[in-house]
């Protein structure tokens, strides 16, 4: 890769442009928007800035926490996107993983304590990798479009889970639409007694690293970036299976969408219910677009979108701005750096001097 | 048993007329190869346009308005993908999470957060002279508010301009071949702007019949995944506006099971039926669906000189 052979300075340079442009086009969207909405755009950023960094509780119990699942699903959406699989079914694997790590918990295995803990990830992770196994399918053997099938399969596990609380997985006194609360041997352990940062946290950072160093170093990881960059080459140069490799890369996602639920029930919520997941599926897809689709870069834009999120909550707190705003921020954001690709990229205006040069090269026969 | 087989058809229908809108605009788009993740979000702004224009202009304004949002939301895609040929399906993802935040927050702040609900007066059905006195089909299809007439009306107007007109033939040769077109002398980046604003147009219209033929109000997220459902549709439909129209048609009935089965007092958790629709797409996918049908250039932006 040329990018490691350049000097420190201006790969970091480089790294901040690349975070800065549109974080700045996103904040400029946002006062627009709140202004033109009406809202006091100086409260309501101070509000998010508060609500995001303004004190390390707010970065230890909101933004850090926020930013755990996000990472963990944003790290599997990149290894898919890596791969060539556009799986936006994230939110569906998640909700998978959350229902399967409150089972485990509620059972036996849930007085085990650590250990117990341990196998409720696991479940998480395997149900996560389970629901992404029938688009995974669908994809291999009839060629169906994982981006429409993913998607579905977000809305039957929403309704999934909207029935499992309402129905064999609901609490006692069968008053609210929610699981019994986890007994506290189940959950995961907080970092430091102040905050609400769990262990989940480090896991998930460990996993970015391991998920960054296997796909830079390890022949999987390897086959992985071929069948991403050019599966018909990688399939005909490297005698790679692209069909096996993508199936790997979507359960692998899957799994991390789902370890991200189990973290997050067993972290955050010690509880199952419907709107558990604020939608951190559709943001891991900008988490990871905003990394760049690198594990590393993970790290960093989970934390910035964790951040707008636990920002964004503190806005509708104390300035009455509505939770969609995020969601804008997030569009705008992925928008803005995929206009950036676009015009750094610099051929939009070429693209179609280009193409009939080479149309017409192909008729003469100079070309192939 | 007649009598049911009636409410339940009368009830596909309805369930369908927004599908058929967004999946005849969308085939139109995939015609000129492009894939529109973000058509829900243009239903949504279709949905939220209706229920305000409807407010302060009245009915037709307020399907005028959801056609201006959702050409809106699909020029923003269009430039986009067209110019800038970024990703199509990201860039649709994007514009789908950015068009449910945005109508959700104007929603909020112009009615409040809950309690004080918008209400707009729904169109009520119109019977066709004759056509609804066809036995069993006659009500069903003919009894219907205007909106989904126009629905019909879209079908033909849709397979008329593709099949039969020369910018037709030229836009689906787009999503074949796009440098042939460019040698035919066309501009296959104009065709797939137009084939986008179509779809876009008629996905606001999907989102308006929602508001003003079904609901009478907005709802954040009240799209429910339609858009997403309609790109199923087209593949059911092998790309062709009448093959849309049946399978949109299907759907609207496996929406109508719902109110068939409270009815009949099946003893299913209801969020079986509410999940049926998406189950159905997979099943549809897989098995009629594949990929043999597609446009050639499906999904693919534009070629570039390297």
């Amino acid at each position: 890769m040329i990018s490691r052979d350049r000097p420190l300075a201006r790969r970091v340079a480089a790294v901040g442009l690349r975070f800065a442009a549109p974080l700045a086009a996103a904040a400029l969207v946002l006062s627009l928007l709140l202004a033109l909405t009406g809202f006091d755009v100086v409260a309501a950023l101070a509000a998010l800035w508060r609500g995001a960094a303004g004190s390390p509780d707010a970065v230890l119990s909101a933004t850090l926490v926020r930013a755990t699942p996000l990472l963990l699903a944003g790290l599997g959406v990149a290894i898919a996107f890596r791969a060539g699989v556009f799986n936006i079914g994230a939110e569906g694997q998640l909700l998978a993983g959350a229902t399967a790590a409150t089972v485990m918990a509620l059972s036996t295995v849930g007085s085990w304590g650590s250990a117990g803990a341990v196998l409720g990830l696991l479940a998480g992770a395997l149900a996560g990798a389970g629901w992404a196994w029938t688009p995974a399918w669908l994809k291999r053997r009839f060629g169906v479009l994982e981006v429409i099938s993913t998607i579905m399969l977000n809305f039957v596990a929403l309704h999934g889970v909207s029935y499992l609380v309402r129905g064999p997985l609901q609490e006692p006194t069968r008053v609210y639409p929610q699981s019994p609360t986890l007994p506290e041997i189940a959950r995961l352990p907080v970092l430091n007694e102040a905050s609400r940062l769990h262990a989940g946290f480090v896991l998930a950072v460990a996993l970015a690293i391991v998920g960054a160093l296997t796909l830079r170093h390890s022949a999987a990881g390897f086959r992985l970036r071929a069948v991403g960059a050019n599966a018909a080459a990688a399939a005909s140069a490297g005698r790679i299976d692209v069909a096996t490799v993508q199936t790997r890369a979507f359960l692998a996602s899957g799994a991390l969408a789902g370890l991200a639920g189990g973290v997050e029930v067993l972290g955050v919520t010690f509880a199952l219910y419907e709107n558990l997941s604020p939608g951190y599926g559709y943001t891991a897809i900008a988490v990871a677009l905003l990394a760049g689709l690198r594990p590393s870069g993970v790290i960093l834009s989970s934390v910035l979108l964790g951040g707008l999120g636990a920002g964004a909550s503190a806005m509708q707190r104390d300035a009455g701005v509505p939770a969609g705003a995020a969601a804008v921020t997030e569009a705008v954001l992925v928008l803005t750096l995929l206009a950036g690709h676009a015009l750094v990229r610099n051929d939009a205006t070429r693209t179609w001097r280009g193409a009939v040069a080479r149309w017409r090269a192909r008729e003469r026969g100079t070309l192939r | 048993m007649i009598e049911l087989a009636t409410v339940f058809l009368e009830a596909a229908v309805r369930g369908a007329t927004p599908l058929a809108f967004a999946a005849i605009g969308e085939t139109v788009t995939e015609r000129a190869g492009v894939i529109n993740i973000g058509l829900e979000g243009m239903i949504i702004a279709g949905a939220f346009g209706a229920a305000a224009g409807a407010l302060v202009i009245g009915p037709i304004g307020g399907y005028g308005a959801a056609v201006g949002a959702g050409s809106v939301m699909a020029a923003l895609f269009a430039v986009f993908t067209v110019r800038w040929r970024t990703d199509q399906i990201i860039t649709g993802t994007a514009v789908t999470v950015g068009a449910l935040g945005l109508t959700a927050m104007l929603y909020r702040t112009m009615f409040g957060a809950g309690g004080v609900a918008l209400s707009v007066p729904t169109t009520p059905p119109v019977a066709l002279p004759l056509l609804s006195q066809i036995p069993l089909l006659g009500r069903p299809f003919f009894v219907q508010p205007p909106v989904t007439y126009v629905a019909y009306l879209a079908v033909a107007l849709a397979w008329w301009f593709l099949f039969r007109t020369r910018r037709g033939l030229a836009l689906r040769a787009a999503g074949e071949a796009p440098v042939a077109v460019l040698a035919a002398g066309h501009s296959p980046a104009r065709l797939r702007t137009l084939a986008i604003l179509i779809g876009g147009a008629m996905g606001g219209l999907g989102g308006a019949s929602i508001v003003l033929a079904q609901v009478g109000t907005f709802a954040e997220g009240m799209s429910a995944g339609r858009g997403f459902i309609a790109l199923a549709i087209v593949a059911l439909g092998r790309w062709h506006p009448i093959g849309a129209a049946g399978a949109a048609l299907l759907f609207g009935g496996a929406i109508a099971l719902q109110h068939l089965a409270q009815a009949a007092a099946v003893r299913l958790p209801y969020q079986a039926f509410l999940a049926l629709p998406y189950l159905l797409t997979l099943f549809a996918l897989a098995g009629g669906a594949g990929r043999r049908h597609a446009p050639a250039a499906l999904g693919r932006p534009l070629p570039t000189l390297e």
